[in-house]
């Protein structure tokens, strides 16, 4: 068998570990700049896929597939088609943002750091690039033991509570998943004679409606509820996220969350599709909770960082409420936001740990008049801030919108009080940026601050250009998710369709 | 090809945006200071002879060209769910007209009046106003919902940051705020009434849509629903009841500003906007007269706030507030026609107005008209404004008689008897607060505390002087060769004798001190009292966001620390203890676990049968 791309990619970063871990550790700068360039050079592989990518075609492309447990039905098959190649393509991108942020902010076993955060790259890459269910499972509780360290070494005060509740709670989730897994490899050996974990072959199968799908369904949901997070799960997040170090929050903002929805959408849809269709009233009305609750309690936490991660409960809303319309519009849009929130969100963590660096401290009442002392942090800060707050010609009003499109053809009141999350956005993100930035300098210590530096100029500025670019031509990237989008929705609802038939 | 209507069109949209991002990216011209300033104004300045040009060919031309695509925005099921593009007709070519040449005027008054501005600071000035001009461009000449609702944002973010500009301030950081938030309600409005719209009718495009409301096509069932929510964002943007709170304290953003997004070009853009979907409004008879009423309510009730104001801005704030609403008012009764002449002729003089006062705050350092005072000697400080005045007060042959004229008759023709009455006495009113603001601010003695610094700058003097020039000129052309509109007979003496007679109050009181103002206030102390306040409504939304907004987030905030949250610690703690206990249940002796054996396969076995069964 020969390596395809897909493996390159994926693996590239574990085998740069291997490299770093062969390195002295006394020389920090050269571990960081090793990581550094393994995380970019990732990136540069991960590009031919997207531009390799044909958007015409709904499938699995760049697939592998080798035999891997075949006593077990196992097997190594990863490729990637319009629902994760936006989701690689988000990983390699951010991996090296989130290494290059930690350049000061790690001087601690650093060694350690890069070989984590690399190891972390190719467990999130499997996860999103895996097509059998048993590879999957491995890439999904393989990537939580690099972010269990990233929170509980690394972290802030409070970091193993929070690291130990961040596992606690995904294990819950994960040890359901695997029950169902195991069903649904019984019972689709049972139905079919096929004993095998590979995603497309049992996706074809239809499983039979009735509690057992109901069952197998919640267990795959609760799983990806805890990770997206879905109200009520979501308590694990803010005391992750206050904990993490930012390079952390960036990962798990960014993409780790995706995972959730991802998993939604992978798994959930096409494979028990009634079960979806039965719940989705359900998922549709966590999902609003979401987004007010999410944005109600932002509004009065006096933390930057956990401002920030309740925002991601708000906004992981959008993405859930775009997915479970299950309309074209609603499943673009929600993709389309799964990307925007590794963007918006990655770069207010971003720029939540640059003032943090100065600072050391993130209560907001510790700030106020920033613009007089940084002005180039504040601006770029206010077009992410606005980015977040999805104003329009920036990319998180592309994705609300067309989940908003989705939604009001499902249901009206829940459409609207979706979209009287818009105006608490604007409130708490406003109100926030108000009192660090605007008004008059109200701390000496403030008066000193420095500017950003080239280094964080370099940070942000792809993401901005990304901001920007996905809010004036979102095509460039709808393009591409556009037909695997529609081959999911027809096979939901021929799958339903069959199953009412029987 | 230049010459073509969009590819101009695209000109006059991207000269503003060429300068913004010009000014945005390269650091040492925007912290040049006046040369960021001369490339924002050179811009700006092209763009408004690119649509002049194109205002003469519109006008020239058959109805309505269709719209051109320039690219295909969101695509969506094969053909471009929404597209961005420019929309080139009488409309928005007029509107393009108006906008491009107030703002040329008032970044070029902008030069002198801020210029003891740090040089870093006013190139971030002339990028916002370089962004805003670039928005509402846009806004004007979208082909589409969607698109007028992305610049429709866009502007209101250039609102939030000019509003905002003096960022230290605190009471210029909340006004600006509040200004984004109290247009952002509205605008929820504004975005499920479009997606509700194309979830009905299939697209955003105002040529589609006003094809398929001519052809009878569109889905009217719950169209009332849409419309009405469309509105609300123009109740947000152009300040009608409820939603006006915001713009007297938008006051707090520089002079020129007020003059250019609040007063002139972005808040009538909710006029605007009702004049582009008419076609739309116009099947839902029952959202226009709601408009109507709102609007002519509007307009009385800023009327009466203005009456009692002692800040020359704010005064100037609400009485655009009001003037808004006649502009409503007149859409609601089914002359749209009208409401934009209004909006057009209201335009030039109330940045006159804006820029006039801003020449005197210049002067006195001070917003307060009672501190103002001794200018008769002034007439290059006094005579535009006075003039700007007139017009507002409708006095002939000034424009603004002939559009308040209009606009009364197209009240009146639609039978809204209501609506006219109000508006009629908000005309009265509207007189008497300006003159009020004349005889205070120049003609009342001069004050002891007045700084006898008496240079007018001559680029200011320069601006108001074009516009005053240009505000005669828009009254003798409708005065010579304006058509006339069929209106009752009376109607024009009416309302002339109703401006006339709010000036003669408004003199009598103000000059003369018959009645004397103190006593006119006592006797109508409640008003007073009510309208100073505000009619509390600003209170009321403060006690919302307050109450409301801040204690429900307090309390969700505090739900979700100790009961979801603590409704997990109490699990994890019963798992430790359920863990302690259970440990008990192994006592070592062989007996206890058989019998547990045999009671765990005798529950195994009665499971199984009855899940066989």
């Amino acid at each position: 068998m020969t390596v395809g791309l897909v493996t390159v990619v994926t693996f590239l970063p574990a085998a740069g570990a291997v490299a770093v871990a062969l390195l002295p550790r006394h020389r920090a700068d050269r571990l960081k700049g090793v990581g550094l360039a393994v995380a970019l050079l990732t990136f540069a592989a991960s590009l031919p896929l997207w531009f390799g990518f044909d958007p015409a075609l709904p499938g699995i492309q760049f697939e592998e597939l080798a035999r891997w447990m075949p006593t077990l039905g196992a097997g190594y098959h990863v490729g990637v088609d319009g629902i994760s190649l936006l989701l690689v393509l988000l990983t390699t991108f951010l991996t090296p943002i989130a290494l290059a942020s930690a350049w000061h902010a790690i001087e601690d076993r650093t060694k350690e750091f890069v070989i984590t955060m690399l190891l972390l790259e190719t467990g999130m890459l499997g996860v999103f690039v895996a097509l059998d269910l048993f590879l999957f499972f491995v890439f999904w509780e393989a990537m939580l033991i690099p972010m269990y360290f990233v929170i509980g070494v690394w972290g802030g005060a409070n970091r193993v509570y929070a690291a130990v509740k961040f596992v606690l709670y995904t294990m819950v989730g994960s040890a359901l998943m695997l029950v169902a897994i195991l069903a649904l490899y019984v019972q689709h050996g049972a139905a079919t004679g096929a004993y095998t974990f590979d995603l497309p072959t049992i996706a074809r199968w239809v499983i039979p409606a009735g509690p057992g799908q109901t069952l197998m369904f919640l267990a795959f949901a609760l799983a990806f509820a805890i990770k997206v997070p879905l109200f009520p799960f979501h308590t694990w997040l803010p005391d992750a996220h206050v904990e993490a170090p930012t390079a952390g929050s960036v990962i798990l903002a960014g993409v780790l969350l995706k995972m959730g929805t991802y998993g939604f959408l992978r798994f959930c849809l096409p494979l028990f599709p009634e079960a979806s269709l039965a719940f989705a009233p359900l998922v549709f009305a966590l999902a609003v909770i979401g987004i007010l609750y999410g944005a109600w309690v932002s509004t009065v936490q006096p933390d930057l960082k956990k401002l920030v991660a309740y925002s991601s409960v708000a906004h992981l809303g959008f993405v859930m409420l775009g997915l479970f319309t299950l309309t074209t519009q609603g499943l673009v849009g929600g993709l389309i936001q799964m990307v925007n929130h590794g963007l918006s969100t990655g770069a207010l963590f971003l720029m939540v740990g640059m003032i943090y660096e100065r600072r050391h401290t993130r209560l907001i009442a510790d700030f106020g008049g920033l613009w007089a002392v940084i002005p180039a942090f504040s601006a770029l800060f206010l077009v992410v801030v606005l980015s977040s707050l999805a104003l329009p010609g920036l990319n998180g009003f592309v994705g609300e919108f067309l989940v908003l499109l989705g939604a009001f053809q499902v249901s009206r009141p829940l459409a609207v009080l979706a979209t009287s999350g818009i105006i608490f956005a604007a409130v708490y993100l406003l109100w926030m940026y108000q009192r660090v930035i605007f008004g008059p300098l109200r701390h000496e210590a403030n008066r000193r601050l420095a500017d950003l530096t080239p280094r964080e100029w370099a940070v942000l500025v792809p993401v901005l250009v990304f901001i920007v670019w996905i809010g004036v031509s979102p095509s460039t990237f709808t393009r591409r998710t556009e037909a695997s989008i529609a081959a999911l929705l027809a096979q939901v609802e021929s799958k339903a369709r069959v199953a009412l038939v029987r | 090809m230049l010459t073509g209507s969009p590819t101009l069109a695209l000109v006059v949209l991207g000269l503003p945006a060429a300068s913004f991002l010009a000014l945005a990216l390269l650091r040492p011209l925007r912290r040049a200071g006046r040369l960021a300033g001369g490339v924002s104004i050179t811009a700006i300045g092209a763009a408004f002879g690119a649509a002049c040009l194109l205002w003469l060919r519109a006008t020239s031309r058959a109805p309505l060209t269709s719209p051109s695509t320039s690219w295909a925005w969101i695509p969506a099921d094969g053909e471009p769910m929404a597209t961005v593009g420019v929309m080139v007709d009488e409309l928005s070519m007029t509107m393009a007209v108006l906008v491009t040449l107030v703002s040329f005027l008032v970044q070029l008054y902008s030069l002198a009046y801020l210029v003891d501005e740090p040089a870093p600071s006013l190139g971030r000035y002339y990028a916002y106003h370089s962004l805003f001009a670039f928005s509402m461009l846009g806004l004007v000449l979208a082909p589409s919902f969607v698109q007028m609702f992305v610049f429709w944002e866009l502007v209101g973010l250039c609102s939030y940051l000019l509003i905002g500009f003096w960022y230290d301030r605190p009471a210029a950081a909340r006004a600006a705020a509040k200004a984004f938030w109290i247009t952002k309600l509205g605008d929820l409005g504004f975005v499920a009434g479009i997606v509700m719209l194309w979830a009905s009718a299939g697209t955003f495009d105002f040529w589609t849509l006003f094809g398929q409301a001519a052809g009878g096509t569109l889905p009217t069932e719950g169209l009332a629903t849409i419309m009405f929510l469309i509105y609300l964002g123009a109740v947000g943007k152009s300040a009608q009841f409820p939603l006006h709170i915001w713009l007297p304290d938008a006051m707090e953003g520089p002079t020129p500003v007020s003059a250019l997004i609040h007063a002139a070009t972005m808040v009538t853009a909710g006029v605007f906007m009702v004049t582009r979907a008419f076609p739309l409004f116009g099947l839902v008879p029952d959202v226009l007269v709601l408009v109507a009423w709102v609007g002519a309510f509007t307009a009385l009730l800023a009327a009466s706030m203005a009456c009692v104001e002692s800040d020359i801005k704010r005064v100037l704030a609400y009485s655009t507030v009001s003037q808004l609403g006649y502009m409503m008012a007149a859409a609601g009764a089914g002359a749209p026609g009208e409401a934009f002449a209004h909006l057009v002729t209201h335009g030039v003089f109330k940045a006159l107005l804006f820029l006039g006062a801003g020449v005197v705050i210049h002067l006195f350092h001070t917003n307060d008209v009672f501190r103002m005072g001794g200018l008769t000697g002034l007439p290059a400080v006094w005579v535009p404004f006075v003039l700007a005045t007139l017009a507002l007060a409708g006095i002939w042959p000034l424009p603004g008689f002939f559009t308040k004229e209009a606009i009364l008759a197209g009240v009146l023709e639609g039978g809204f008897v209501g609506p006219f009455v109000l508006l009629a006495a908000g005309a009265f009113l509207t007189a008497f607060y300006m003159f009020r603001v004349v005889f205070l601010a120049f003609f009342a003695p001069a004050h002891g505390g007045h700084h006898g610094h008496h240079h007018v700058p001559t680029l200011m003097a320069a601006v108001c002087w074009t516009l005053a020039g240009l505000t005669v000129a828009l009254g003798l052309r409708t005065a010579l060769v304006g058509e006339h509109h069929p209106a009752p007979a009376w109607l024009p003496w009416l309302s002339l004798a109703l401006a006339l007679g709010g000036v003669g109050l408004a003199w009598s009181m103000y000059r003369r001190g018959v009645p004397d103002p103190a006593v006119v206030a006592a006797a109508l102390r409640p008003l007073e009292w009510m309208a100073r306040r505000r009619y509390g409504l600003d209170g009321l939304f403060a006690a919302a966001y307050r109450w409301g907004l801040l204690a429900l987030a307090s309390l969700v905030g505090w739900v979700d620390r100790y009961v979801v949250d603590g409704v997990l610690n109490v699990l994890s703690a019963w798992t430790l203890q359920g863990g302690d206990r259970l440990r008990r249940l192994q006592t070592g002796l062989a007996q206890d676990y058989v019998y547990g054996v045999a009671l765990g396969a005798l529950c195994l076995l009665v499971l199984a049968r009855w899940a066989w069964s």
